[in-house]
């Protein structure tokens, strides 16, 4: 019957509304898609116009008369004096020290340092909550599930203090100790992996001589690469974001990150007109990591929220 | 743990081989796996969190010595008409942003469902996208598409009509538009939690309601809701929790203006201690009251949502 409609040139109206039905959700997907990127293109199109034309042209969706001089800016390949000096500075320019170079690399340090350290003593921790046997084991488990739940302002305050008697306001390892050594997520993370670990492999081990330290090094670790690998890429974008904390103890110009070099060059910029095209050249500067790991790592990105929703 | 070891394999960390050399105690080295997380934990989260409570009680400026004042801080901080009016502004952006945030992400990820692997797979890639960006780069993203005089957005509602709209540059609406920023960068995330959770309902109740005769919309509601329950609770209570710490995204965009209308809990406990005089014990005693409401805010939510309970049974 369907066979012949079809041959025939005839749907039925169920066919005609489940069509109706299929147009209309890919016209929402795609909705949804220009949503999401189209922002991006906002960004590199704004810091790809010359800082007067982003005032006398708002809504041209391509750049107007294109130049990459916004970069060369913020990364501060051009002296901004001397841009004062031949007239190309206009109003509309700050004219704030900008030397992304710098802040991203401070970035890389800080967001770096505190991936490779959680990740490997957290492991570490989470090994031996998972498969040694120790007094107080579950205990101090517990008590570290409980640090999941205090808000970070709690602690923030007094952290702020603690580093400023240690007198590392204004240094890496300021902004790096508080998460350096553990968080209470990466523990439980990993924690679950070693969990789910066949413990055959470890037992023949064992029989072959093989110590604690021999297993995890060897056996363990090498078995939970993919979690492990998915927890250093959450940990460098968690630490690579992160605005408050290195707000707090890193404003210092030759430890300021990113994320808090946008704030203040934002808080810089003159009120009436800010330099619309030097911030977003600065913002697509910051958001080029963040799409090299969405590149490389987007699916393990997905894979790892969908499997936090379910502990 | 055999007690004669054969080293069979060579020790390259001279650590590592001490650490064997002091036997097998399997106590004792689970104590040294755990030793620097201890560390962190108890320097870094355990001494804070208790020294936060008693700075609370102190009055103290960072410069002078601090002085002992019991609860003085926690009665300015009740008599404070700032502190309420931050606790509104706070609820006000909760209650715009987690309730349009998770309708459109159920929204989203049943739509994704019908779509087939590939393009499902490719579309939860693009959503995440917004939620690996900073928060100060997505402020300063909407800060300039949202800017009153020549921000993008408005030359479009310009163009279909509407008007423009003053956005962050107006009291009654610039909390609105932060949660609408925040929505925007948070909903795929969010979708991809409630999607994960559609994948376990088991594909046989929908065949079987279809036979039944139900509809669509009677199947999302008999079936997709109730089974997805244990994935909301985890995505409302870790999302208001979230929502309720709001503060980046209003430092770089409002600073809390106009007229105080963005002036939200954490960015007043950040004025307490950076923009006016400094006041730790106030700062503080702020945190641990916000810290209160979050514990009660979870607890009633779970109640609420029977978190405990699953539904999957009564279907089986």
């Amino acid at each position: 019957m369907t066979i012949t409609q079809q041959a025939m040139g005839i749907q039925s109206p169920k066919q005609t509304r489940v069509r109706g039905g299929q147009i209309l959700s890919y016209l929402v997907l795609l909705a949804l898609f220009f949503i999401t990127l189209f922002p991006f293109w906002w960004v590199l199109r704004t810091a790809l116009t010359s800082p007067a034309s982003v005032f006398s042209h708002t809504s041209s969706l391509t750049p107007v008369n294109p130049t990459t001089q916004n970069f060369e800016r913020v990364l501060g390949l051009v002296d901004t004096e001397d841009l004062v000096g031949d007239g190309v500075v206009t109003s509309y320019m700050s004219t704030a020290t900008l030397d992304f170079w710098v802040f991203l690399r401070n970035s890389f340090i800080v967001a770096g340092t505190i991936t490779l350290g959680q990740t490997f003593f957290s492991s570490m921790a989470a090994y031996a909550f998972a498969r040694i046997k120790f007094p107080l084991r579950d205990t101090i488990f517990f008590i570290y599930l409980t640090g999941l739940m205090i808000p970070s302002i709690v602690l923030f305050i007094p952290n702020f203090v603690f580093i400023r008697e240690l007198d590392w306001i204004g240094t890496y390892q300021g902004i790096i100790a508080p998460t350096f050594l553990m968080t209470p997520f990466a523990v439980f993370f990993m924690r679950q992996f070693f969990l789910g670990l066949n413990r055959d492999l470890e037992e023949a081990a064992i029989i072959d001589g093989a110590t604690r330290i021999g297993l995890f090094w060897r056996i363990a670790l090498p078995l939970v690469k993919g979690p492990l690998l998915t927890l250093a890429i959450l940990t460098f974008i968690g630490s690579w974001n992160e605005y408050l904390w290195p707000l707090l103890v890193g404003r210092d110009e030759h430890v300021r990150v990113l994320t808090v070099a946008l704030g203040i060059f934002r808080e810089q910029t003159p009120q009436g007109a800010p330099d619309w095209a030097g911030l977003m050249a600065g913002t697509a500067v910051s958001i080029v990591p963040a799409i090299v790991i969405f590149i490389f790592f987007g699916r393990k990105v997905v894979d790892s929220i969908q499997f936090s929703g379910f502990k | 743990m055999s007690t004669s070891q054969i080293h069979i394999k060579p020790k390259r960390f001279i650590l590592f081989e001490l650490l064997n050399r002091l036997g097998n105690n399997e106590a004792l080295i689970g104590y040294l796996f755990i030793l620097p997380s201890l560390i962190g934990f108890a320097i870094f989260f355990a001494y804070p969190a208790v020294r936060a409570v008693y700075i609370s009680f102190l009055d103290w400026n960072l410069l002078t010595d601090a002085k002992y004042v019991g609860l003085e801080n926690y009665q300015t901080l009740f008599d404070d008409k700032r502190f309420w009016d931050s606790l509104q502004v706070t609820v006000l952006y909760v209650l715009w942003n987690i309730p349009l945030q998770t309708v459109l992400a159920i929204f989203m990820a049943v739509m994704l469902e019908r779509f087939s692997t590939i393009t499902s797979s490719i579309m939860r890639g693009v959503m995440i996208l917004p939620w690996l960006m900073p928060n100060v780069v997505v402020a300063l993203l909407w800060l300039w598409i949202l800017d009153p005089s020549i921000g993008l957005m408005n030359e479009f509602l310009k163009a279909v009509g509407i008007g423009r709209q003053p956005f962050m540059g107006s009291p009654d609406q610039a909390i609105q538009s932060i949660a609408g920023i925040n929505i925007w960068r948070h909903v795929g995330y969010t979708s991809i939690l409630v999607f994960a959770g559609l994948k376990t309902i088991p594909k046989s109740l929908y065949e079987a309601a279809a036979m039944d005769g139900a509809d669509d919309l009677m199947q999302f509601r008999k079936i997709t809701l109730p089974l997805l329950r244990p994935v909301l609770v985890f995505v409302l209570v870790t999302s208001v929790i979230g929502s309720f710490q709001v503060f980046d995204t209003v430092a770089v965009t409002t600073g809390g203006g106009p007229a105080g209308s963005t002036r939200v809990i954490i960015y007043y406990i950040y004025q307490q201690v950076f923009e006016r005089r400094i006041k730790m014990g106030m700062a503080t005693a702020a945190s641990v009251v916000l810290f209160s409401i979050l514990i009660t805010v979870t607890i009633v939510q779970m109640r609420l949502l029977r978190s405990g309970e699953s539904d999957l049974a009564d279907y089986q």
